[in-house]
């Protein structure tokens, strides 16, 4: 088996006498979507916040290609490779379409303290930015004020600027959340397209779109992993069963 | 160095402090509860202070002229909060500060136009004049150890109206989460006046008392307002704990620097390199204080939830 | 043309004829006053650096201001006394040549700075605005308690400071040099809202998680745009005390602060020449109303008022609209 891009080992993390993550492992193996589910409140964003620097846990190591990054800051591992989407789209909402994608890859490109350039004419930055553009299908909107934008299509954009960074792997906080039917069969659809780039790792309560993408299956309950696995023996897992809907229930 | 001098400006240190209190205490308030930076809190004071000396000029009564700078300054306060300061609510920090500089422009030139440039005089009554003997052989004036006996009462009474009475729950609960308040039917408008009023009296009234010591004029309010805003950053916005706490720290540090550094720095320096080393120090060890305060602890001594 | 393009050249235009026009009609005053506008202009496009690019509100940008003024005051009062600042380690003399001056000016401001802006950005919103404001209080009480350079009365400098090859006395002459400095810091600060450093200051200003995510610390962008803009109001420090030849403590109040504030959001905030704009329009306001009454600041508190709960934008914002996206 080749070897995991993100592990988490042990991670644990109290707030006061709240156990919000308890020992958690995880791992994300190239190519693969690995989607984490869990009623409200199980500490989902609270894991994701560890992993992504945001939060510091009490005990436990996030390895990140092989490398310890426990204890860098959010900025460094973006730099190593960490794309991430989040829950509630965190655009620079005056600028434009294009300047944030465009700030993205320059953020990518390193060098920012340059006082005399002109960034958005940078044949370079615009190469890449369209791309990513034209990947999530935005490139008609590249001149809109991102506040302009509905919500589906930040949730686009957002994806779009984790692209010019080009991750080697994905962290993403409910993409689903507030998009459509339509809106979530495109993501879907690019999702599926997207693993080949850099593996997933999937925060979502849209529970069709997980069992059609997902290859495993994570369910975090009370702080604490219950269970991992594909689709099938997740379904079929009766501690699951009984988080989600209650004893002696069938689905 | 004598004893009896630390002791009395130690005193002076003190009663500095609670007069400081009186105006930190309304824009902690204001801050917690409505998140509002208000720079014309130094305005109200000078409104109070006018109020107070115009009302003893006309009935010689201090007691009345006190009376008078509560009532002006709370209602002054009423119509700037009515006119202006409901719109900034919702405005950022830049906004809120120029708005109320705005204000300051507006109440410093307009009084004045009123009263003109010199000074209007308040004198102290007749029944707290002269000095009293404490232990130790210290003499003190009565008036300055009624305003320490004032702020002290002050504070108690501002403790026990947030912890006891129904305006003090809305208080904590609005410092808390605004929009809750106001989903659970509390009358928002009413009580951010309200509050508003009673910082603004409380300064007011700390212009009036200061009044009486210093000189009542134009401009008064600003070195205090600054001051106050250095109480509050020290103590935590939002408590008024922290308030009472910073404003005893500020008033000490100044009082005494101002007393000891010179003397200390004569002992390495000659006199007038030493007075004048030791007051500018003196002046900036505050903001010293301050910044190293923040500097452990960014959001005060007992602020940030 | 874009509106705000046009607004710009209207404003150079202004300040071209508004000086050569007195400088014909002979009416010194008037061109001390376009002087006084350009100054102030440098002085809140220093501010406008910090305080609309990087959405930092610094409440004592006054502090440069003033450093820049002493800066210029020190070396020439030692100049004019022929008398060194420093004997030992080495000999440090007065100068009274303005590049000289405005190079200690610049680099006085940027070191400064430096640490305020390191220790200052350990904190934010309204602790931030105290903490900036404290250090300027700082250096205030110490400039005033120092009397070796005047303490609160002040330091006069008997005659203007040497520019190769132009006689500064001249009014004309000195609004010439301090108008073509204004428009080298707007054609440096235009360049530097454009380049990769701006668009990640911007963004940083509207959204520091996304700039985190895209793998970098908004701290550095912020104290960076804090020493440039330092700097910046530094120089207009140094002009200024050169125009009134007087140099005071006045110069740190946090009046002077809130001014410099009103300059930028007169214009409009964040706008490359919003404060062009806001400093030409408190001039205009400080003669006309100062002409109409003693007590104008009651009128200038009014129209700030209004400015910033009806007008949020400044002229800028009234003419030229939501700002254009930069493509």
């Amino acid at each position: 088996m080749t070897d995991p891009v993100l592990e988490i080992r042990g991670i644990s993390k109290s707030f006061g006498g709240l156990k919000a993550s308890n020992n958690i492992t995880l791992d994300l193996r190239p190519g693969e979507i690995h989607a984490l589910i869990g009623p409200n409140g199980a500490g989902k964003s609270t894991l994701i916040k560890q992993i992504t620097g945001n939060l510091t846990p009490d005990s436990g190591s996030i390895y990140f290609n092989g490398q310890n990054v426990s204890h860098l800051s959010t900025a460094a591992r973006a730099r190593l490779g960490m794309g991430r989407t989040f829950q509630i789209s965190s655009l620079a909402m005056d600028y434009t379409v294009l300047q944030n994608v465009v700030m993205g890859a320059l953020g990518q490109r390193g060098n920012i303290f340059r006082f005399f350039n002109s960034v958005m004419k940078d044949a370079d930055l615009i190469k890449v930015a369209e791309d990513a553009l034209e990947q999530v299908g935005l490139e008609d909107c590249r001149t809109f004020r991102t506040s302009d934008l509905s919500h589906g299509q930040r949730r686009q954009l957002e994806v779009a600027v984790a692209l010019t960074l080009r991750p080697k792997a994905f962290l993403m906080d409910e993409p689903m959340a507030g998009l459509g039917a339509e809106g979530s069969q495109r993501l879907i659809g690019f999702l599926d397209k997207l693993r080949h780039q850099a593996p997933i790792m999937l925060v979502e309560h849209d529970m069709d779109a997980v069992f059609a993408l997902a290859d495993r299956i994570s369910v975090l309950v009370y702080g604490e992993i219950i269970a991992t696995g594909s689709a099938e023996e997740i379904r079929s897992n009766a501690l699951v069963r009984s988080a989600y809907l209650g004893e002696g229930d069938a689905a | 160095m004598s004893l009896i001098l630390l002791a009395e400006q130690t005193l002076n240190g003190l009663q500095f402090g609670v007069m400081l209190f009186l105006m930190a205490a309304g824009l902690t308030l204001i801050f917690g509860v409505m998140g509002l930076i208000n720079l014309a809190h130094g305005s109200l004071y000078m409104v109070g202070a006018f109020a107070a000396a115009g009302m003893a000029a006309a009935t010689g009564s201090f007691m009345l002229a006190l009376i008078a700078s509560l009532v002006a300054a709370a209602i002054a306060g009423v119509l700037i909060e009515l006119t202006v300061i409901r719109r900034l609510y919702d405005r950022d920090h830049l906004d809120q500060v120029l708005a109320t500089f705005a204000l300051i422009l507006i109440f410093s030139e307009g009084t004045r136009w009123v009263f003109g440039s010199f000074p209007l005089f308040l004198d102290k009554p007749a029944f707290l004049s002269g000095t009293v003997t404490l232990p130790f052989n210290v003499e003190y004036s009565v008036y300055r150890l009624s305003l320490i006996v004032v702020g002290i009462l002050v504070a108690i009474g501002l403790f026990w109206m947030i912890a006891k009475t129904r305006i003090g729950i809305r208080i904590r609960a609005g410092e808390n989460d605004r929009e809750m308040i106001g989903a659970l039917g509390v009358d928002i408008s009413r009580l951010y006046t309200m509050v508003f009023a009673l910082g603004a009296a409380l300064a007011g009234l700390a212009g009036a008392l200061i009044g009486a010591i210093q000189s009542v004029q134009v401009g008064m309010g600003e070195p205090v307002l600054i001051l106050a805003f250095v109480v509050i950053v020290i103590g935590g916005i939002g408590s008024i704990k922290g308030a009472l706490i910073g404003a005893i720290l500020v008033g000490l540090t100044d009082t005494l620097g101002r007393f000891l550094l010179p003397q200390a720095f004569a002992l390495i320096l000659e006199p007038s390199q030493a007075t004048s080393v030791g007051s500018s120090l003196a002046s900036m060890s505050i903001y010293i204080l301050m910044a190293g305060i923040l500097l452990f602890r960014p959001k005060g001594l007992l602020g940030g939830a | 043309m874009k509106k705000e393009t046009l607004l710009n050249a209207v404003l150079i235009a202004l300040f071209v004829g508004v000086a050569l026009a007195a400088w014909i009609m002979d009416e010194p005053y008037l061109i001390t006053l376009a002087t006084k506008a350009a100054i102030f202009a440098i002085a809140g496009v220093g501010l406008n650096f910090a305080l609309g690019f990087g959405g930092l509100v610094s409440f004592g940008h006054a502090v440069f201001f003033g450093l820049g003024g002493y800066a210029m005051g020190i070396l020439a009062f030692h100049a004019q006394t022929y008398t060194p600042i420093l004997e030992w380690p080495f000999a440090i003399n007065g100068t009274r040549s303005m590049p000289v001056i405005w190079g200690v000016a610049i680099v006085v401001s940027a070191v400064v700075a430096v640490g305020i802006g390191a220790l200052s950005l350990r904190t934010n919103g309204v602790y931030f605005i105290m903490i900036t404001l404290a250090f300027a209080q700082m250096f205030y009480y110490f400039a005033i308690s120092w009397p070796t350079y005047g303490g609160e009365d002040g330091l006069s400098i008997y005659v203007r400071n040497e520019f190769p090859g132009l006689n500064t006395m001249d009014p004309i002459q000195y609004f010439a040099i301090c108008f073509t400095l204004l428009l080298l810091v707007l054609f440096c600060v235009h360049r530097a809202a454009h380049s990769s450093f701006g668009l990640m200051l911007r963004a940083a200003r509207q959204n520091e998680e996304r700039v985190q995510a895209v793998g970098h610390t908004p701290f550095r962008l912020y104290l960076t745009a804090f020493v440039i803009s330092g700097a910046i109001t530094g120089l207009a420090g140094a002009l200024f005390a050169d125009l009134n030849r007087f140099v005071s403590p006045t110069l740190l109040s946090w009046h002077t602060s809130g001014e410099i504030m009103i300059f930028v959001i007169l214009g409009g905030v964040g706008r490359v020449f919003g404060p062009v704009a806001g400093a030409a329009l408190f001039i205009l306001l400080e003669y006309v109303l100062g002409g109409l009454s003693e007590f104008w600041q009651i009128y200038l508190g009014a129209i700030l008022l209004g400015v910033v709960l009806f007008a949020r934008g400044g002229l800028y914002g009234l003419i030229a609209g939501r700002e254009v996206a930069h493509d």
